[in-house]
């Protein structure tokens, strides 16, 4: 059991930001809201009316883990082709452009930086439309200018009423958002 | 489910079996020593075999066992990845050394038989090939609970291998007979067909069951010790826990 | 329960493009990495060199177990070459990226396994029979074991396939997975040797045989995919 005691919300059009030390079960926590976990214990609850209360997000998440579940010898475009079809269908100029990637199309994704990798991992969430986002540490290897990339897709998301929870140490400026504390969690738990 | 909700079923089983142990052990010892007195001095010799013809006692049991343990453990296996039963996973993982140990017994016996009987110590009959083939599965079983540390990943794949392999051993089976009809050499032990003399059926029903009593009282026993184990286990990690 | 059951949706689902989007990733991704069907080739060769090294050259003898060296080798290089199947796609996240979405793992799995057998069992079953002469097989079971290799290479493909999900999360896999699926290998290997040795033990079983292999095929075609996917999603936990 990795944490226990927690209750939160994530309201449509506002992020969800989960704080605290390493090792204190953010990543747990957005598997577990992903479905690639199961709860010791505890209920999930999606308030949504055209889906019922148990349902697994699932199909309805774009997850942004660590890796970046690209494939190195694949193109750029590629890559972002490959998930398009897969997902039956998206934007991938559209994608490549929101993460600054166009310029990079051709190119094998091995001779990427990892920023540049990292980029292309989550140009993914433009690829496709999905109401909620699970974004786990995205700003890792990100430079400012990414981060404002990012930051602009993630309000994007945001103003169309979707939901976002992510994981991250920076304070990305991205507005109306509400702060999980694991720190002051354990106490409570304990 | 909370974790104290999960254990519940295992403390009641330990309570149970503690009642229930010495009751089989003395079940098992006397069936044990009924069906071996009648096998080894009362049933007679094979006019053809001599008294070698006793391993059968030992062997016959021995080969069906291996096969129930198999059953059980896939049953228990289904039960624990359908149901999430704590206690199924358990009881397969605990039944697949005795089942190994069985198979192991079934195929030494048959090689110790085929010395006198064929003149050489293995012959690749085709009941002794899907033996081994079903000792490889025990093996491959167990090799995967020894290969992942977590025990709830491990009961799931282990569960699937346990399954795979028993919609694979009819298939083994029917293979390997058909290979041997067409492989048989032109001298071989033909069975006594399907009428068997009482004198030899009883004692070799009563080592059945004997073997059976056997199995459970190891199991229980197996059983007993696996949630031990995982207590042991689940302390420390939250001893550990604590101290971060 | 859920993550054995795979994921229903709340309609039907339209499966055949992603089907053919990871078929054509992985096939892209054989063609451009390369090497791999040259490996398994010269793996499957490396077995053959080493029977009559180790028999002795009798070309009689040689003859007489062609058929069945050639399914052991068949069976070893498949086996081998499907190790790392789910590997890179378990390590960079694709696979749960694939998890989650309304395509079911079963579907990926199929992509998968189908081709693997396109890029490994396959060119194998065909090259297999012509390598026979190093073994002086008989020529006239090069055509009927083609055939059987062809139709028994895709059961061993998708069991191969399963070792590989059973084991994907593992550091040691190549013994277990061998340990894991060579048992189930004794029936495609008898049947396959059966049906492609025609006349030589008395009777003629080999059409028999082959109708019994394509039933093994069928079956392996039906519970791959569930176990695999099951144990893949196992690892995703």
């Amino acid at each position: 059991m990795v944490f226990a005691g927690l209750d939160f919300t994530a309201h449509a059009g506002r992020m969800l930001v989960l704080r605290g030390p390493n090792g204190a079960g953010k990543t747990s926590l957005l598997r577990l809201i992903a479905g690639l976990a199961d709860p010791a214990g505890g209920t999930l609850a999606v308030e949504e009316p055209s889906l019922p209360a148990d349902a697994l997000l699932g199909e309805h998440v774009h997850f942004i883990a660590h890796q970046d579940a690209i494939k190195l010898h694949l193109s750029v475009a590629e890559n972002l082709n490959f998930w398009s079809s897969f997902f039956g269908g998206g934007d991938v100029t559209g994608a490549m452009t929101a993460m600054n990637l166009a310029a990079l199309a051709e190119f094998q994704a091995q001779r990427l930086s990892a920023g540049q990798k990292r980029r292309l991992g989550l140009a993914r969430l433009a690829l496709v439309e999905k109401p909620v986002w699970l974004l786990d540490e995205p700003t890792v290897g990100l430079d400012t200018a990414s981060q404002a990339l990012l930051a602009d897709m993630m309000t994007r998301h945001l103003d169309g009423g979707g939901i976002i929870i992510a994981s991250t140490h920076i304070d990305l400026p991205v507005k109306s958002s509400d702060v999980l504390d694991f720190a002051t969690l354990g106490e409570r738990a304990g | 489910m909370s974790s104290i909700e999960r254990f519940a079923n295992p403390t009641r089983f330990m309570r149970l079996q503690t009642t229930v142990q010495p009751w089989v052990w003395i079940i098992t010892l006397a069936l044990f020593g009924v069906g071996l007195f009648l096998g080894l001095t009362r049933a007679p010799a094979d006019y053809q075999q001599g008294e070698t013809v006793r391993i059968m006692y030992v062997h016959v049991p021995a080969a069906w066992s291996a096969l129930m343990v198999y059953t059980v453990m896939a049953v228990a296996s289904i039960i624990g990845i359908v149901f999430r039963h704590p206690l199924a996973d358990i009881a397969a993982k605990a039944a697949a050394p005795i089942g190994a140990a069985f198979c192991f017994l079934a195929l030494a016996t048959g090689s110790l038989w085929g010395k006198p009987m064929w003149g050489t110590w293995w012959v690749w009959d085709a009941r002794l090939t899907s033996m081994f083939v079903l000792l490889l599965l025990y093996l491959g079983y167990m090799a995967i609970w020894q290969a992942i540390d977590d025990p709830r990943r491990a009961s799931r794949i282990a569960a699937i291998v346990a399954i795979v392999g028993f919609i694979n051993v009819p298939i083994v089976k029917f293979s390997v007979d058909w290979w041997y009809s067409l492989h048989q050499p032109a001298s071989v032990f033909r069975t006594d067909g399907p009428t068997i003399h009482p004198s030899i059926l009883t004692p070799l029903l009563i080592m059945g069951l004997a073997y059976s009593f056997l199995f459970l009282a190891l199991h229980l026993i197996a059983i007993r010790s696996e949630i031990g184990t995982r207590r042991i286990r689940q302390t420390e990690l939250a001893r550990t826990g604590a101290l971060q | 329960m859920y993550w054995i059951l795979p994921r229903l949706a709340n309609g039907p689902v339209e499966m055949m493009p992603a089907f053919k989007s990871v078929v054509a990733r992985d096939f892209t991704l054989a063609i451009r990495q390369g090497g791999s069907i040259g490996t398994a080739i010269g793996f499957f060769l490396t077995v053959i060199v080493l029977l009559p090294l180790g028999l002795g050259p009798d070309q009689q003898l040689l003859q007489r177990i062609a058929p069945g060296a050639l399914w052991i080798a068949l069976l070893l290089s498949v086996l081998l070459s499907a190790d790392r199947l789910y590997q890179t796609d378990h390590d960079d996240g694709s696979l749960e990226i694939m998890a989650l979405s309304s395509t079911p793992l079963e579907v990926v799995v199929l992509a998968k396994a189908s081709v693997h057998w396109l890029t490994s069992g396959l060119p194998l079953a065909i090259a297999a029979p012509v390598f026979g002469f190093l073994l002086n097989l008989d020529t006239a079971l090069i055509v009927p074991l083609g055939i059987a290799m062809v139709t028994g290479s895709v059961a061993l493909s998708l069991l191969a396939s399963l070792g590989a999900a059973i084991t994907v999360g593992l550091r040691q896999g190549g013994l277990l997975v061998s340990l894991l699926v060579l048992p189930l290998y004794v029936p495609v290997m008898i049947f396959g040797v059966l049906a492609s040795s025609g006349a030589q033990s008395g009777i003629d079983n080999s059409a028999t045989a082959l109708i019994i292999l394509v039933a093994i095929v069928l079956a392996a075609l039906v519970v791959t995919p569930f176990a695999s996917a099951a144990a893949l999603r196992s690892y995703m936990r």
